[in-house]
């Protein structure tokens, strides 16, 4: 018999780190560490030098100056005296607007396209194709450059809407104008308006909006309680009682009740002089940027709700049926609920490309944050290093948080197998 | 009882459907006119097209191609049609039309970008339809060496020594790694062509430029333009981000915790911000990251970023290929004893490549649009050059002609890239439905 002995403990050799599998992924991971922090080194080195050698050490104290330009698109109160941070801030609000208001847009043009893409009728469906094709394969760029240019060139000059017979009249019973310096369109206006309440002394927030919205929203969180408690009923008894009145009702009323407490009518615009007074003024920028973005992006969220909508199988309708739902509940409780966990996600996407995409502003001209800290900003105080930086992370910073919705959103309607 | 009773001994003939649900009449009451909901959107459908035609027919044909400005056009057009006609003026694109090709490219130096448009289809050809001689794929190698040669002129010996130090590189790797391991033949493989290219290329041009100088008329870059330049960069970013993107999805997937972290920071980071700021980075920032006195072409710098850019995007969408793939692909690969490359490149990739075709083709549509992004840097790509056309004195005011010309060119572009993936797709699926 011979006794069982361990194999001789292996001394460690160099050659080991390269031939050996447990270290060799320490080896590359090492290596691969060191080649980066090597490069990085050599950048902020040369960085560093090229700096001094220009006389313009990094320093964000010009963010603290005044700004000395006008900013005529802008949300919270701004003058040439404000100071760079402020422009970018200012900046901010303006791509987040844009953001906002195209992403609204794009998904209604986007989901009733997509709807029709499957449409039964043969001329909707391929006019549709068309749209989505049209639309998907041609800069979104060129795009906003050639909204834009309709608008200034072959819209009217606002003179055209003088005189007793005038070339070009307003919309919607002379409440919009669209003329070659942009849309008007009316303003919200209170009598017996709040006020504003400043935040921080930096911005000023209106109270009667935060009124509307606590009206609105204690509305809409009352009709839910009554939802809860008809589905309670139904649960209960098999019948379930008629609210739809009481839910509109509950969410209408107070915000009316609070409309008409504040005195609110609508300012039109006017023509006064040599332009329109009154009413908001959309400028064409915005326009162009809005449609621009809108249209384009509204042809892949086109894609992505037909994409979802193929993805369920015909089987799940079936089954609805089977089970004697109506249309209407097929629809709503079985199709939509799981065509929405496919759709959502590519949809979120396409919101962020969407704002990514408002950076190209620029070229229309709207000052959005890349026009005032990227454009400005940067050329009049030649600081790219700081401004350039400090614009990637605001980006990067929205980007992270849409991302972190899409996960928080998957992971929540994540299907839970067996 | 006789009862006659009428029996029927033989067949009826079979009877061709009614003629409401058969030809076209039963096409279009199926497809179009299924019950008044359809029947009210066909209409609408067709009133807003006929609507639409009818306003654009006329402006395309009843128009001019012949005027030396936009107000001679308008003077043409009422003259042939009448005063209240209005009507394209093509002339614009007859005019321009070199320009919006090619830029300021010297005119007399026109068949060297042409030439290498005609090369690149000639190089492009094998890779995308494999019933080629496969030979033909070493041409399609050394093509954009000699692409950057004609384009940009200059003597031979640039291009050459570039692809040397590939030469270079591969050498090291075939000769280094069966004797030193895979990871000192790679970090041979990066040095070697970076020692080539920054010390001794220099001096190696230099020399042979003074025993056999063979030079091409120097372009310089700021003179590229037009569709040229968006299909120069465009192309470049297609073929370098591709292969980036597939180390950087692999990067993603790896088990090497550091490997993976570079890899995600920098895909997050370049998926995080607009392109454009990346640009703004070629533009002023590039020359300030790079040794003092570095100064090289702003057409590159983009190229790199636009590149970096896309490779993001790739790796992504090659990701999700590697994901869905089956874990009994993997896995069967190591059962056959491949090691890690072997596994990729025979049973990994093909597959997850075949997976991400409509995606990566989507990229390549993507990158090949933000071209024109380099217009607010300021290079004259059509956009840019459209934007200079329009301040021009006798185009003030054209709009409709000039845009709609560019975008039919990039739709043509785009729309031909998305059909041939499909192609591909067709091409390559295997299972059986």
């Amino acid at each position: 018999m011979t006794a069982l002995t361990d194999p001789p403990k292996e001394s460690f050799r160099l050659s080991m780190l390269i031939y050996d599998t447990r270290y060799r992924s320490m080896t590359i991971q090492v290596v691969a560490l060191m080649g980066f922090m090597l490069l990085f080194a050599w950048i902020i080195s040369n960085t560093l030098q090229n700096l001094s050698a220009l006389g313009k050490p990094v320093d964000f104290g010009f963010l603290f100056e005044p700004a000395g330009y006008d900013i005529n698109q802008r949300l919270i109160e701004y003058n040439s005296q404000s100071t760079h941070l402020r422009a970018a801030f200012v900046g901010l609000l303006n791509t987040l607007l844009v953001a906002a208001l195209g992403c609204a847009l794009a998904t209604i043009l986007g989901v009733i396209i997509g709807v029709l893409r499957l449409s039964k009728n043969w001329l909707v469906a391929r006019l549709m194709t068309v749209y989505v094709e049209a639309f998907r394969n041609v800069p979104v760029l060129l795009w906003i450059v050639l909204v834009m240019a309709i608008m200034i060139e072959t819209m009217p000059p606002p003179r055209d809407f003088r005189g007793d017979n005038p070339s070009a009249s307003m919309l919607l019973g002379d409440s919009v104008a669209v003329t070659n310096r942009g849309v008007y369109i009316p303003e919200p206006l209170f009598s017996r308006g709040l006020g504003d309440i400043s935040v921080f002394g930096a911005f000023d927030i209106s109270l009667d909006l935060i009124a509307i919205l606590i009206a609105l929203f204690g509305g809409i969180y009352a009709s839910k309680l009554v939802k809860r408690r008809a589905d309670r009923i139904q649960e209960a008894t098999g019948d379930r009682p008629t609210t739809w009145y009481i839910r509109l009702g509950l969410v209408v009323l107070p915000t009316l009740a609070v409309l008409i407490a504040l005195g609110f009518h609508l300012g039109y615009p006017e023509l006064k002089g040599f332009n329109f007074k009154g009413g908001i003024h959309m400028r064409n920028s915005l326009i162009a940027l809005w449609l621009a973005l809108s249209l384009y992006t509204a042809a892949f969220i086109a894609e992505a709700v037909r994409a979802g909508i193929l993805a369920i199988s015909k089987g799940q309708t079936e089954a609805a049926y089977a089970l004697g739902l109506s249309r209407s509940q097929t629809m709503n409780l079985v199709i939509l609920p799981q065509a929405a966990r496919v759709i959502i996600p590519p949809l979120i996407s396409q919101y962020l490309n969407l704002t990514k995409n408002s950076s190209l502003a620029i070229a229309v001209g709207y000052m959005d944050i890349t026009g005032t800290l990227g454009g400005i900003t940067m050329n009049q105080t030649g600081r790219e290093l700081e401004s350039i930086l400090l614009l990637m992370a605001i980006y990067l910073s929205i980007s992270l948080s849409i991302s972190a919705v899409m996960n928080w959103y998957n992971k929540r309607v994540k299907l839970v197998e067996r | 009882m006789t009862q006659a009773a009428f029996v029927r001994t033989e067949m009826v003939p079979e009877q061709a459907p009614p003629i409401t649900s058969s030809g076209v009449i039963g096409w279009m009451r199926k497809n179009l006119f299924d019950g008044w909901m359809n029947s009210l959107l066909t209409v609408v459908s067709l009133v807003a097209v006929g609507a639409l035609l009818y306003e654009i027919l006329p402006w395309i044909f009843r128009s001019s191609w012949t005027a030396g400005s936009l107000n001679e056009c308008r003077e043409q057009i009422k003259e042939a049609y009448g005063p209240d006609a209005s009507g394209a003026c093509w002339a614009v694109i007859r005019e321009r039309y070199a320009q919006l090709t090619f830029g300021f490219y010297p005119s007399e130096l026109y068949w060297r970008p042409i030439l290498a448009f005609i090369l690149m289809l000639g190089a492009m050809a094998p890779v995308l339809f494999s019933n080629l001689p496969r030979k033909l794929l070493w041409f399609s190698g050394l093509y954009p060496f000699i692409a950057a040669w004609l384009l940009w002129g200059g003597s031979v010996w640039g291009p050459l020594s570039a692809l040397a130090g590939f030469i270079i590189g591969f050498a090291l790797l075939l000769a280094i790694t069966p004797r030193f391991g895979a990871i000192l033949g790679v970090i041979a493989a990066v040095l070697g062509p970076i020692i080539w290219w920054t010390l001794l290329s220099g001096t190696v041009i230099d020399v042979l430029d003074s025993i056999i100088p063979i030079a091409l008329e120097p372009v310089k870059s700021r003179n590229f333009g037009g569709f040229m330049l968006s299909i120069t960069i465009g192309v470049t970013g297609i073929v370098a981000s591709l292969p980036i993107g597939i180390v950087l999805a692999l990067g993603r997937q790896s088990d090497l915790l550091i490997v993976k972290s570079l890899c995600v920071g920098f895909i997050e980071f370049i998926r995080g911000v607009p392109l454009i700021t990346l640009l703004f980075v070629a533009s002023t920032l590039l020359n300030i990251f790079l040794p003092p006195g570095t100064d090289f072409d702003i057409i590159v710098r983009v190229m790199i970023m636009v590149t970096l850019f896309s490779a993001a995007y790739m790796a992504e969408v090659i990701r999700g290929g590697l994901a869905a793939l089956p874990r009994g692909q993997y896995e069967a690969a190591d059962a056959l004893g491949l090691d890690y490359w072997k596994a990729q490149r025979l049973i990994i990739m093909p597959q997850a490549l075949k997976i991400s075709i409509p995606g990566i083709v989507g990229t390549f549509i993507g990158l090949f649009k933000d071209t024109t992004l380099v217009m607010i840097i300021g290079l004259m790509d059509p956009l840019g050059l459209s934007t200079a056309i329009r301040a021009n004195q006798e185009w003030n005011g054209i709009v409709w002609e000039l845009y709609g010309f560019i975008a039919l060119v990039f739709w043509i572009f785009c729309f031909s890239m998305s059909r041939y993936s499909m192609y591909l797709e067709r091409k390559l699926q295997t299972e059986n439905h």
